[in-house]
């Protein structure tokens, strides 16, 4: 344990000089700060506004540029420091690859998710001062959405890192795994089902396997009254089995996605040559 | 020491090491030779637990360093061919280091300073950031430093200029008493007052093994 501890603290400290992370903390700040001065929190569209319309303009685009940054960044400083033969010489050191692995993952993790909570917690200061409202439950649901949905894509980038050697070849696997992702939710699903290609539970069954479509449904569907901006498999999932329930699939799923692809990133890191 | 029986190693369908027998004991002072491609650094690779085999073992003080590497890696100190581009400051790489095998950080600056590099000053600076020459020097301390009982020196005086070289094989002459080490190495002429044996690959296989 305190070798993984080890670890993780060299790689938050390693994280916090390197320029993807300064690039990577300054667009979501920057974000907040766009979403505020633009005026998106005085809209009145769709029957929100106020701090939970920054919540929630923030959360649709956490939803896309976090999981392609998260994936980006993890593929390329595994598999970079395997090329690089920085692995070669900092695994010459007595530790476990269990200790190295997992502290990495956690040191990662820390470092990926500590910018997100700074800009929510940015985002409920400016809207606090701006509204006098605090949405406690709100705040709390998205901090668990946030940091369960990166550490999802935490796991699947060190699956991705431990299976492919190449940072190019394991660069372009999470492209296009996150292209994949991001190509279906609703608008995709909506296509599928108009041509009716596939069956209806098949479609809702896409959905619901997928991280980025569960984390969307979960961030807009605790206010969003009539279900208005949400599509067609996500209104059908809600009517099925509640809001209570699907907050807490959202919130489990991602988690449960996580730990599985980063256990099973690690036996395969384990089984093979390191190098 | 180190017990190496019928190693095989491939990538692909190249054979890079075929058959290796080799049997490391005390006051083994071991220069590998071979041309490039011959398996040198597959060969300590393996030794170091970072590739499996695909037939044979190795052992490492009784154990199997791709097994149970903490046992096996606490008896070896390594220093690489090029210093890797290490994204930490010195200071960073000792707390690493000895946080892992538990060394004095104060001797490496003794044994930087026996090298000619005046490492205080520079504590706070990124490791990647030095030359080539500062970093060998500082790896070189560091596997010093963690007084184990067998070395792994991948053409250490690659990046060293000649006193660089001079300063590194007094250090060691005074450094490595009755242990033992494996050292690759093109300058045959440098070592030869140092190795007692000499070992040589061709195409993977152990074509040379001589006491010297």
């Amino acid at each position: 344990m305190r070798n993984m501890m080890l670890i993780a603290k060299q790689d938050i400290t390693g994280s916090l000089r390197s320029r993807w992370f300064i690039g990577y903390s300054l667009v979501f700040i920057f974000l907040v700060v766009l979403i505020f001065v633009s005026g998106v929190t005085e809209s009145r569209v769709m029957g929100f506004t106020g701090l939970t319309r920054m919540l929630l303009v923030f959360i649709q685009a956490c939803n896309i540029i976090m999981p392609v940054f998260v994936l980006v960044t993890t593929v390329r400083s595994i598999t970079g420091d395997r090329e690089s033969n920085v692995l070669e010489y900092m695994l010459s050191f007595p530790v476990s690859l269990f200790s190295y692995y997992f502290g990495k993952l956690i040191g990662r993790f820390i470092i990926i998710f500590l910018p997100l909570l700074l800009a929510l917690i940015l985002s409920l200061i400016i809207g606090v001062l701006k509204t006098h409202q605090v949405p406690v439950d709100l705040f709390v649901l998205y901090i668990g959405l946030l940091a369960f949905n990166s550490f999802a894509f935490l796991g699947i980038g060190f699956f991705i890192s431990s299976v492919i050697k190449s940072m190019e070849f394991a660069l372009g696997i999470s492209l296009f795994v996150w292209l994949f992702l991001i190509a279906f939710i609703d608008a995709a699903l909506i296509g599928l089902m108009i041509k009716q290609l596939l069956p209806e539970t098949v479609v809702y069954m896409a959905a619901l396997l997928n991280p980025v479509q569960v984390f969307r449904i979960g961030a807009i569907s605790l206010f969003d009254p009539v279900l208005s901006v949400i599509g067609p498999a996500s209104f059908f999932i809600l009517d099925t089995v509640g809001r209570a329930g699907y907050t807490i699939y959202a919130l489990i799923y991602p988690l449960i996605l996580g730990f599985l692809f980063a256990f099973a990133g690690y036996f395969v890191f384990k089984k093979n040559d390191i190098l | 020491m180190v017990e190496i029986n019928n190693l095989c190693k491939s990538f692909k369908k190249q054979t890079i090491l075929d058959d290796i027998n080799l049997s490391v004991g005390d006051n083994d002072k071991i220069i590998l030779l071979g041309q490039n491609g011959a398996g040198k650094t597959t060969l300590i690779r393996c030794i170091l637990g970072e590739y499996f085999p695909d037939k044979g073992n190795i052992t490492v003080y009784g154990t199997m360093p791709y097994v149970k590497r903490e046992d096996a890696l606490c008896h070896i100190s390594f220093v690489p061919q090029i210093p890797p581009p290490l994204n930490m400051t010195v200071n960073e790489l000792l707390s690493y280091s000895s946080g892992l095998s538990g060394f004095d950080k104060e001797k490496v600056i003794e044994y930087c300073n026996m090298l000619d590099f005046d490492i205080k000053p520079h504590l706070v600076k990124t490791f990647y950031k030095f030359s080539g020459g500062m970093k060998q020097k500082l790896l070189i301390s560091i596997a010093f430093a963690r007084n184990t009982d067998f070395y792994i020196f991948d053409e250490p005086t690659a990046n060293l200029d000649t006193a660089g070289r001079e300063k590194f094989y007094m250090l060691l002459k005074k450094i490595i008493g009755s242990k033992s080490f494996i050292m690759i190495s093109h300058r045959i002429d440098e070592v030869k007052n140092i190795v007692n044996r000499n070992i040589e690959l061709d195409l993977g296989r152990i074509v040379r093994d001589e006491k010297v």
